[in-house]
């Protein structure tokens, strides 16, 4: 078939930049709400900040449907066991936000019942700082996820059995084993 | 063959057990009838009382029942109506409710144990994040226990800028409630124009306090900051646009059949009921019980402005809703009061034990510095004692124990959060109602898991 | 302070107290009796009830012939019809702090009781259902008590590579 033939223009690109572009654009977070950054979190998708903009309406009520989960607000001892199993229900590809101080390390809580970053527990692809986050910094975090989805790899499947190898800019991803749970001595 | 089918229900339950033993509470998860308490199943089929005596009523108990009959389904905590992480089990029938357990306790932060850490000055950071859609009402009620136990006596101006922050707040934290309550019912534009309304309230808080939420603007001895340049434009203007927009949710929910028909005469509950539980605030007001302690045990200035109480009827999802409704209107008069009536002077107490010098003194005095310095580390001293004090937080009483041994850190901090007593009124109005209408009375009891959980 | 209700229990140490019209301080014996008599008094909502833990306070001021014990039960009681408020001390114990519920005079403290019971170990009898509430049910030890400790995990400040 030659090209004279076609009767309407057309685009070439790659397979995996479509299929990029695509997650990128319709990132739907799961609704995981935990503290005072869930009110945020509702405020963002809400009238005001919009999140429909980036066509992240709709907060899935099941993890199934999930791509992202916003772990908003703080994670103590007797909930890291469900938020776990909430992730792990989620689909592949799936992402980690983990909004506010208290989700990314504690926070001003450094005590028995909160877990010291949600890390300990899932994988975090991005840290949103504040307590709470301002919608406009969980939005930032979303530019940030958007963009490590646009330049990512499309075929990598979440904690695998190989850790990957440091990069050249001696950056070395973490990739957490065990779930890390108990009574603190 | 037949231990073959045995091996199969064993395997089968084993697996069952499995998957569900992950996120399992155990013993504090709602149990089987035949290994529950006739106490317990009392609680839990809600049978609080009736009649004048407070007993648990047999006859609530069904106690013929068996557990094949019946069904226990599991709610939470991850759940998008339970308001946070509620989990709640239903025992069910069919579609009815039988028995309800609310199990707690995914957001216990420990904040009772850090607030003894923390100094009496930094304690207000703490409690803040309790209740998250009020803190506002929350660091009032902490300050008013570590003031009371100090003896400190507020310049005016304090007193009334804490009243209209607090009354901001209420008007707030009920927007988010309406919000929510109308998402709850599949009002979707209630969401949305139940948060379009609070964004203009913590723009005013951002400016006044440096943050949306959690503010820490009320500090023992007085308030952080004074009001900024122009907030009566900015505050009549929230009371003019708030106002007028309650008259638009009116129309669309209150007029709405839809909306009626699913919280009319649901859920009910008795005034005594409500007391013998310890049920305060909206719920208690909405059985017809004119309790609030903004009138009955006056605190800050409340006793010097015009206000109503709003009082319900029937004690169902309905009145509940009215109340609120209705309180946003009452709080708007308030503030409009504090506007006109905005008393100038000092927004903090000039006692040197629990305020800081002013900041142009700290550049030129040597020991202005050294008390800034000693008070933000060493924080001030509480003489030795004990003080319960509560205030009407927009879900009821909020109240605050604080014992002191005289030292920098309270001993015992204790809040008396009132969604933890209000969510014990769950069981009661779930029993005989329907699964569906489960979600608008977790939503009408308005917890906040936050400061439940503490 | 105003006077006891006619059927309390005799022998109750009254004091009085900030913001309260009058704090009792019963035995663990009198404690029920005295409960239900300010019940019956009027005073239809138990608006709190938290444990305390005096370990290593200074010394408190407690009215005399009232044994000082390491745990302390406090129960805040509220008047709707007449506007009152009464506090109700009692000593709990040392070593295993027990004391009655008040789950049938007031089925509101459940929850409350509950909650004393996992933060201090507090035992209550007659409660129908003392199991944990806030902490998950494997946890050890009882997290508000004095002499557990508050669980801080020392923060590590890694380097990371910045923009520059």
């Amino acid at each position: 078939m030659a090209l004279e033939d076609l009767h309407h223009n057309f685009l070439t690109g790659r397979l995996e930049d479509m299929v990029r572009w695509a997650r990128r654009a319709s990132v739907w977070p799961a609704t995981f709400g935990l503290a005072c950054c869930a009110i945020e979190m509702m405020a963002a998708g809400a009238a005001d900040y919009d999140l429909a903009r980036y066509g992240m309406e709709v907060f899935r009520n099941s993890p199934r449907q999930a791509d992202l989960m916003i772990v908003a607000g703080r994670v103590s001892q007797k909930m890291a066991p469900v938020l776990r199993q909430v992730y792990d229900q989620m689909m592949e590809p799936k992402w980690v936000i983990s909004m506010g101080v208290c989700a990314s390390s504690g926070g001003m809580f450094n005590n028995y019942a909160i877990v010291q970053g949600v890390d300990q527990v899932v994988p975090v692809d991005v840290y949103a700082p504040g307590c709470p986050p301002s919608p406009e910094t969980l939005m930032h975090a979303i530019f940030t996820l958007h963009e490590k989805i646009r330049t990512g790899e499309v075929l990598q499947r979440r904690g695998g059995a190989t850790p990957p190898a440091a990069s050249s800019d001696g950056w070395t991803p973490v990739v957490p084993v065990a779930v890390r749970l108990g009574t603190p001595t | 063959m037949s231990d073959v089918t045995h091996e199969t229900t064993v395997r089968v339950a084993e697996r069952v057990e499995r998957l569900t033993a992950e996120t399992s509470e155990g013993p504090q998860g709602l149990r089987e009838r035949r290994s529950t308490g006739p106490d317990e199943l009392g609680r839990e089929v809600g049978a609080v009382l009736r009649g004048t005596g407070i007993t648990l009523d047999p006859r609530d108990v069904d106690v013929e029942r068996h557990d094949d009959e019946t069904m226990i389904i599991n709610m939470g905590p991850a759940h998008p109506a339970t308001h946070g992480v509620l989990r709640l089990m239903l025992e069910l029938d069919g579609e009815y409710v039988l028995r309800t357990k609310p199990v707690i306790g995914y957001l216990h932060t420990g904040m009772e144990k850090t607030g003894e850490t923390l100094s009496y000055v930094q304690g207000a950071t703490n409690v803040t994040r309790m209740d998250y859609l009020s803190p506002i009402s929350n660091e009032l009620g902490y300050c008013t226990a570590v003031e009371t136990l100090l003896g400190v006596e507020l310049p005016e101006r304090a007193i009334w800028i804490r009243m209209m922050m607090a009354e901001l707040n209420r008007m707030a934290s009920h927007l988010v409630w309406m919000a929510t309550n109308g998402m709850d019912l599949g009002s979707t534009s209630m969401m949305i124009y139940g948060f379009r309304e609070r964004e203009l309230i913590l723009a005013f808080f951002e400016k006044t306090t440096g943050l949306r939420m959690n503010n820490n603007y009320v500090r023992p001895g007085g308030v952080a900051a004074d009001l900024p340049d122009g907030w009566e434009d900015d505050v009549t203007v929230i009371c003019d646009t708030i106002l007028e927009r309650t008259d638009e949710y009116d129309e669309l929910l209150t007029g709405q059949p839809i909306f009626r028909g699913r919280m009319e005469g649901v859920a009910p509950i008795s005034a005594e009921e409500a007391m013998a539980l310890g049920v305060t605030g909206p719920i208690l007001r909405s059985t017809g019980v004119a309790w609030d302690l903004r009138r009955t045990m006056p605190y800050l200035a409340y006793d010097q402005v015009d206000f109503d109480v709003i009082v319900g009827t029937y004690g169902d999802n309905f009145d509940r809703f009215a109340v609120r409704l209705n309180e946003i209107r009452e709080s708007v008069r308030i503030v409009r009061q504090c506007v006109e009536r905005m008393p100038g002077g000092d927004y903090r107490a000039q006692d040197a034990k629990v305020t800081p010098p002013p900041r142009a003194r700290i550049d030129e005095s040597m020991e202005a510095l050294i008390h800034h310095f000693k008070l933000f580390t060493e924080g001030f001293q509480v003489p030795v004692g004990e003080a319960y004090t509560a205030i009407e937080s927009p879900r009821g009483e909020l109240g605050c124990y604080l014992v002191s041994d005289g030292g920098p850190h309270p001993f015992r901090m204790h809040v008396r959060a009132p969604s933890f007593a209000n969510l014990q009124a769950v069981p009661l109005m779930m029993r005989g109602g329907m699964v569906s209408d489960a979600i608008t009375v977790i939503s009408s009891i308005d917890p906040i898991l936050g400061e439940v959980d503490r | 302070m105003i006077p006891l209700p006619p059927t309390a229990p005799p022998g109750v140490a009254c004091a009085d107290a900030l913001a309260c019209d009058v704090a009792c301080f019963p035995t663990s014996g009198a404690y029920l009796d005295l409960v239900r008599a300010w019940r019956d008094d009027g005073f239809e909502i138990c608006v709190d009830l938290c444990g305390v833990d005096y370990l290593g306070h200074p010394g408190r001021v407690l009215p005399e012939g009232v044994v000082a014990t390491r745990f302390e039960v406090v129960v805040n009681l509220l008047s709707v019809s007449s506007r009152r408020r009464v506090r109700v001390r009692v000593q709990a114990g040392d070593r295993e702090p027990r004391v009655h519920s008040l789950f049938d005079l007031y089925p509101g403290t459940e929850a409350m009781e509950r909650e004393a019971f996992d933060l201090f170990g507090i035992l209550f009898d007659g409660h129908p259902d003392l199991t944990r509430i806030l902490m998950p049910e494997d946890w050890e030890g009882h997290p508000l008590r004095k002499d557990y400790a508050v669980g801080r995990v020392p923060v590590q400040f890694k380097e990371a590579p910045g923009p520059r």
